[in-house]
């Protein structure tokens, strides 16, 4: 381990980005950020972890022989490993028993949150609260504020698009309690983030409400940080299945309508009955190619970009450091002076760095290895079923065409 | 079907369907045929004989659209679209067109040519017009008269009216139909001096026809015609003998026809109904599917600025956001396409508009009739009553002579005199009427043959390329998907 203070003022050169080990990068044995410096491991975690607890242990398996991307394969590479190497866990967290409440404002669900912890931080071995996602929310962005240098678990979306979802129903519900559930999981499995002041607060606060307003002072910054992934939000605010399930529903009425005109008619009677069946048939398929990406791809796929997204947003504010570092790097060697010891400013500032280097290292790490083959498997299974419904409705179409043309020929 | 490269002829051609140049050949041989009947029918001075100028083959386009101001009848400004209309005439031997006549004409001078063929071929189904106003419209589209994509469909609406009317053996051979192609100034006033819009039956009577006939198998009317004397006038119904059972509608109702006009009413509603719906779900699909490819377009995005964070993902990211990309811009061609099969089903929404004006038209003949057979039955009572002395209807002259005495015999003989004379033009006028309605029958369902025949050919054709239509799109798909899932396989 190359602990101890740094020795002269190596400038480590622009970290390009490519350079930074991915998450989603094959080799697990890639532990060299691009350049020089090498995190020290006393920064990164209150414990000592070995090297290889930078690796998860769920491996996931090896590049090249992934297993098709079916829906729980790919969830479960998903979520965080539960058994750490090593390690007895302190600290469990769940999320259930979604609730509905009517009040004069506004209708919404809470949930509710059960930890259990035998870490000092905690007053009580164990609490229980009800948390809505406004709550969830407010976690997420505080922990963005007080954890620049982290990568922040994603949110289940936060819009959802009234008419076509009801954001009532069990289906939706159960969804999102899930995501929620993963989400504090994530954070509960994280070495840094789980001790978080804020993570205790929200788990373990009868009234949430009251600590949230202690933190307005700070809603510009933290509006800030939020933008970057809200714009994520934005992207995707009117998401895919919603859009093919609105295209769905009027296929569904515009069909029929031909079977109607058909009735009215003679000589066109089966040509019409014809397109009526053909669309249906399209209707058939898009309907089954709807399920398949609301249930296995879609949510998944998300997933993967809204973590892009937070990448995007961590990456961004480390740019920031390093342009600081540099910099005051400039500055000083402006100056020409003979300084044998690095100005504290400089040194703080490269520490700051360093830190952030190796945290953001540590929580890509931190996703399990070949998420690149799974992630590429996951958009060719999508593909595929995309094609099978194309094929599927050209087939329909195709196979009327002799049905329009042949009365025309008897002429 | 084959792919014209013009763009006017990406709509069907009326009848029959043959490309610019041999068009005209159907034409001449349309106007041979029927040069005898022309000769017959419609408005005597409108009519153009065989000499004229649709034997030479003529090609029309509407080919161009320009925006004008000018000055309206109350001498306010206003902007309007012209349309430049061009007739060539195509020689013969060697096929060569030349130009013959080009002028420009607005939206309202073809609303005023339809108009007067409205007035004056009551028993033809006269094409319609494109829609004045914007409607159906998907919300990429806009609904504003003066946006070029309207104005551009509207020219090859306008261009197939034309083509319509030109090919349709009986309207082709009008007068003002010819001046409106070669006639630029004046011809506003040539119509109105037609006097056509005197001849248009008032919107009032033809609502009270509609309310009020009561037989429209018109066993009223024959009831007239009982007498041997009038027996080779006997009832509406073609080689029909004069027996007339006054109670037994059902006899007239089962024969041919009968029904036929009520029928072709209902149909004509229904199928005004069917359509508009169509249209209006269509134009919801097409707005759905549109909101699907663009959210595709998204992920494209998503994807492009992915891949910069990315190190051995990147490229294939990259590659994948571009074919998304391709993706959900292919949905623009996609829908202009199916916007020209909206336009097909649109012409014939408005052709049931005029179907029902031709059942609306008979209506009104069945009316007409009846009020004068009604007539005539309450004249030939009178003079009876007179003739034979007794009271059964009640007149004021009944009244009157209750109250203030009888008349002399030589008064009453009078009026017995008056009332035969009356009588005997009411039978005359009756006998026309008859023998009019009689002909308008014949020649509407002659026409309404030609128009079934028509309308099938054509609604088939536009099936047809409506469903090619879908079939490239599934291909364009499969293509996009194919080469996105070759990317992905090399991330």
């Amino acid at each position: 381990m190359s602990g101890g203070p740094p020795k002269a003022l190596p400038s480590t050169g622009p970290h390009s980005l490519r350079d930074m080990p991915h998450p989603l990068a094959g080799s697990s044995s890639e532990e060299a950020v691009g350049g020089d410096s090498t995190p020290s491991p006393d920064l990164l975690m209150a414990r000592s972890f070995g090297d290889k607890d930078l690796i998860l242990p769920n491996g996931g398996t090896p590049a090249g022989t992934a297993s098709p991307a079916s829906s729980s394969s790919l969830l479960n590479r998903l979520q965080l490993d539960d058994d750490i190497d090593g390690e007895t866990r302190d600290l469990f967290v769940t999320v259930d028993d979604p609730k509905k409440h009517v009040c004069t404002m506004e209708t919404y669900i809470t949930y509710r949150i059960t930890t259990k912890s035998t870490r000092v931080e905690f007053d009580l071995p164990e609490y229980s609260v009800r948390r809505r996602y406004q709550d969830f929310d407010w976690l997420r962005n505080k922990l963005e504020e007080t954890q620049p240098t982290h990568l922040i678990p994603p949110l289940p979306e936060k819009f959802v698009v009234k008419g076509v979802v009801d954001r009532f129903s069990e289906e939706f519900v159960e969804t999102r309690r899930k995501a929620l559930d993963k989400f504090l999981k994530r954070i509960t499995d994280h070495p840094v983030l789980s001790f978080n002041e804020h993570f205790n607060v929200f788990l373990t606060a009868k009234d949430l409400n009251a600590h949230k307003k202690q933190g307005m002072a700070l809603l510009t910054r933290v509006g800030e940080s939020v933008k970057h992934v809200t714009g994520g939000y934005k992207l995707r605010s009117r998401p895919l299945e919603f859009a093919a399930i609105e295209y769905l529903v009027e296929l569904r009425e515009y069909g029929p309508v031909y079977s109607t005109w058909s009735a009215l008619e003679g000589e066109l009677a089966e040509p019409l009955e014809g397109v009526s069946a053909c669309i249906g048939n399209c209707s058939t398929a898009l309907e089954e190619l709807t399920d398949d990406m609301t249930e296995d791809f879609l949510p998944v796929l998300r997933e993967y970009i809204l973590y892009s997204d937070s990448m995007k947003s961590v990456l961004k504010k480390r740019d920031q450091v390093q342009a600081e570092y540099e910099a005051k790097l400039e500055a000083v060697a402006l100056r020409k002076e003979e300084r044998p010891k690095v100005p504290a400013d400089v040194e703080k500032c490269q520490d700051r760095m360093e830190c952030f280097n190796a945290d953001l290292k540590a929580d890509m790490e931190r996703w399990q290895n070949n998420k690149r083959q799974d992630f590429r498997q996951l958009l060719m299974g999508m593909a595929d079923k995309n094609i099978q419904y194309y094929e599927k409705c050209l087939m329909a179409w195709e196979s009327i065409i002799p049905l329009l043309q042949e009365k025309q020929e008897a002429k | 079907m084959e792919q014209a490269p013009a763009d006017r002829e990406r709509l069907p051609q009326p009848a029959p369907l043959e490309p610019l140049g041999r068009r005209a050949a159907g034409l001449e041989s349309v106007a041979g045929a029927e040069a005898e009947r022309a000769r017959d029918e419609g408005p005597g001075d409108g009519m153009m004989t065989e000499n004229n100028f649709w034997l030479k083959k003529i090609e029309i386009s509407v080919s161009e659209a320009e925006k004008r101001t000018g000055r309206n009848a109350m001498n306010m400004q206003e902007t309007y679209t012209a349309y430049l209309i061009e007739t060539r005439s195509v020689e013969h031997i060697d096929g060569q067109s030349v130009l013959t006549d080009s002028l420009w004409r607005r939206y309202s001078e073809f609303e005023l040519l339809r108009n007067y063929l409205l007035v004056y071929y009551p028993h033809i189904v006269v094409p319609p017009l494109p829609e004045k106003r914007a409607e159906f419209v998907w919300h990429k589209l806009s609904a504003d008269n003066m946006d070029p994509d309207f104005v551009e469909r509207r020219r090859i609406g306008l261009e197939n009216f034309l083509l319509r009317v030109a090919s349709h053996p009986i309207l082709c051979r009008d007068k003002i139909f010819y001046l409106f192609l070669t006639q630029e100034g004046n011809w506003k006033e040539t119509v109105n001096e037609t006097g056509f819009q005197l001849k248009a039956d008032s919107r009032l009577k033809a609502l009270n026809a509609t309310f009020r006939v009561k037989n429209p198998d018109n066993s009223v009317i024959r009831r007239h015609f009982r007498s041997p004397l009038h027996t080779e006038v006997g009832g509406i119904r073609d080689g029909e003998g004069s027996e007339c059972c006054r109670g037994d509608l059902r006899n007239d109702q089962r024969a041919t026809g009968k029904w036929r006009f009520t029928e072709l009413k209902h149909y004509s509603d229904e199928l005004q109904s069917v359509i508009s719906h169509l249209l209006r779900v269509r134009a919801r699909v097409a707005d759905r599917l549109y909101g699907v490819y663009k959210v595709h377009g998204n992920y494209g995005r998503v994807f492009s600025e992915w891949s910069a964070i990315e190190k051995e993902m990147g490229d294939g990211l990259q590659s994948a956001g571009h074919h998304m990309d391709v993706y959900a811009s292919s949905i623009d061609d996609i829908l202009e396409d199916e916007e020209h099969y909206a336009d097909q089903l649109k012409e014939y929404l408005f052709y049931a508009e005029a179907l029902r004006a031709v059942c609306r038209k008979h209506e009104l003949t069945q009316y007409d009739l009846e009020m004068a057979a009604q007539d005539l039955a309450s004249k030939k009572q009178q003079c009876e009553e007179l003739a034979t002395g007794t009271v059964r209807t009640f007149s004021l002259k009944g009244m009157t002579t209750k109250l203030f005495g009888q008349e002399t015999p030589e008064q009453r003989e009078a009026r017995i005199k008056v009332l035969e004379e009356q009588i005997n033009e009411g039978e005359q006028q009756l006998k026309s009427k008859n023998l009019e309605g009689r002909e308008f029958v014949k020649n509407a369902w002659a026409d309404i043959e030609r128009f079934k025949e028509q309308k099938n050919r054509d609604l088939k054709e536009a099936l047809i390329s409506y469903a090619i239509m879908q079939i490239s799109m599934c291909k364009k798909g499969i293509q996009v998907w194919t080469n996105a899932k070759e990317c992905f396989s090399k991330m």
